[in-house]
């Protein structure tokens, strides 16, 4: 298949291909049907409580890529949305902070290695992670080790994390469940969308937005 | 119009000391001439200005609230969302652009049919998901220049969700200031359409009569 959008680095598209189909597969059997369960059975402020809960616990992670990054005032309102929802938050089981003004500052190590100078790399589709770059998926791995809440606990207390995060991601599914079907089930070439998604959204995000952003269409009505 | 009036106006005391052959009466030709000129001429690449290309998303940004809080029911509301993309959107360069290098093989009767399709279908796909935004508002805060066009960016804030940007990209080489694409967070509509369109076409075999006999069913 050609690729008809450049901007993007992808030689091992058919290896992607296949984990995309895998992907697809589990999404289909799995997550799709469980965050229809889960979304049905579970009341929304339960769920809200719950994604809630696994946020606030991502946030020391996101404070050391702060630091990590240099970025002093994205590291204070995190740290401080974090000592926020811990406490006057129930553990984090609510969100006052956003109520605040202390919206979260989403970042991870992928952003801490492209703050560093490193560039994003081949874009690669990981099994059940799904879209990602060599750089982000590098990041996530670092990610792992990084966390401070990872190494101060352990079991019972590490598997409630885990199911908690778990949990919030079926209810992400069932949050974006329109969007996500329509881009997985709906679209003529859904590994392509995923990776156009992917590539531009990420960029966005860090400040790295891609030229066709500002391609006039009456200077090149065929996009070429 | 209206600034040039009052010099004009204020002009008429001096009128007796200007030198022959520059009088009031031949700079109002003058001017006249300008303006017809201006109007006769194709409008350039910057013709409009940022206040103008905010003005117009302004107004299908208040459209588009309107039919999100006005409790009509969800076909009623497609309906209306349809109306506004085709008043405000210039449809023929989206069509166009989403076609890619195949619209250059096309005769104008595809060209035609393609475009009136295609309407349809991108009307349909994004029509639907405007669901979310019920209970919602989109708030305008800024326009700027960018090369040959202008972007005009806004703010969505939906039902629990944290705010997100929405960028509208206007221009009135159609002939009449229109927008031609919206990047949601990065995400280009033309750059995504281009590409599936491109698939659509790809599966079958670049039949373009197919595809355009087949896309109103696709949105």
């Amino acid at each position: 298949m050609v690729s008809r959008d450049a901007g993007f680095n992808d030689p091992a598209e058919a290896h992607n291909r296949r984990v995309h189909g895998f992907n697809k597969g589990v999404d289909r059997v799995v997550l799709r049907p469980a965050s229809q369960v889960y979304g049905t059975v579970v009341p929304g402020p339960v769920r809200g409580g719950i994604s809630n809960f696994s946020d606030n616990l991502g946030l020391p992670a996101a404070v050391v890529n702060n630091l990590l990054q240099g970025r002093i005032e994205p590291a204070g309102k995190n740290g401080f949305r974090f000592l926020v929802n811990s406490t006057f938050g129930l553990g984090g089981f609510l969100d006052p902070a956003t109520d605040m003004g202390l919206t979260e500052e989403d970042t991870d190590f992928g952003e801490t290695l492209h703050v560093w100078g490193a560039g994003e790399g081949f874009y690669m589709e990981t099994p059940l992670r799904g879209p990602s770059t060599v750089r982000d998926t590098v990041g996530a791995v670092v990610d792992i080790f990084l966390d401070p809440v990872n190494s101060s606990i352990d079991r019972p207390e590490s598997n409630y994390v885990l199911g908690a995060n778990g949990l919030s991601l079926v209810g992400d599914r069932y949050r974006y469940s329109d969007t996500i079907d329509s881009l997985l089930y709906e679209s003529a070439d859904s590994y392509a969308q995923a990776r156009l998604l992917y590539l531009q959204n990420r960029r966005f995000e860090l400040g790295t937005e891609a030229e066709s952003n500002s391609d006039d269409p009456y200077d090149d009505p065929y996009g070429q | 119009m209206t600034p040039m009036m009052t010099p004009m106006a204020s002009e008429t005391a001096r009128d007796t000391d200007a030198p022959r052959g520059l009088t009031r009466r031949t700079v109002m030709m003058l001017l006249a001439g300008g303006v017809a000129f201006a109007a006769l001429a194709p409008r350039g690449a910057l013709a409009m200005d940022t206040a103008e290309a905010r003005a117009l998303i302004d107004r299908a940004v208040g459209e588009i609230n309107g039919v999100i809080n006005s409790g009509q029911s969800e076909t009623a509301m497609l309906a209306s969302f349809e109306q506004i993309f085709a008043r405000y959107a210039d449809v023929a360069i989206i069509a166009q652009s989403a076609l890619g290098v195949a619209a250059r093989q096309a005769s104008p009767a595809q060209m035609a049919a393609f475009t009136r399709a295609f309407q349809t279908y991108i009307s349909r796909k994004y029509g639907r998901r405007f669901r979310e935004f019920i209970g919602g508002k989109i708030e305008v805060t800024g326009a700027q220049q960018v090369k040959s066009f202008y972007e005009v960016i806004s703010t969505a804030y939906l039902r629990g969700e944290a705010p997100f940007e929405v960028r509208f990209q206007v221009s009135d080489r159609s002939g009449r200031d229109l927008f031609f694409n919206i990047i949601i967070e990065g995400v280009n509509m033309l750059a995504s359409e281009r590409t599936e369109i491109g698939a659509l076409l790809d599966a079958r075999r670049g039949n373009l009569d197919q595809l355009i006999a087949d896309l109103p069913a696709l949105g």
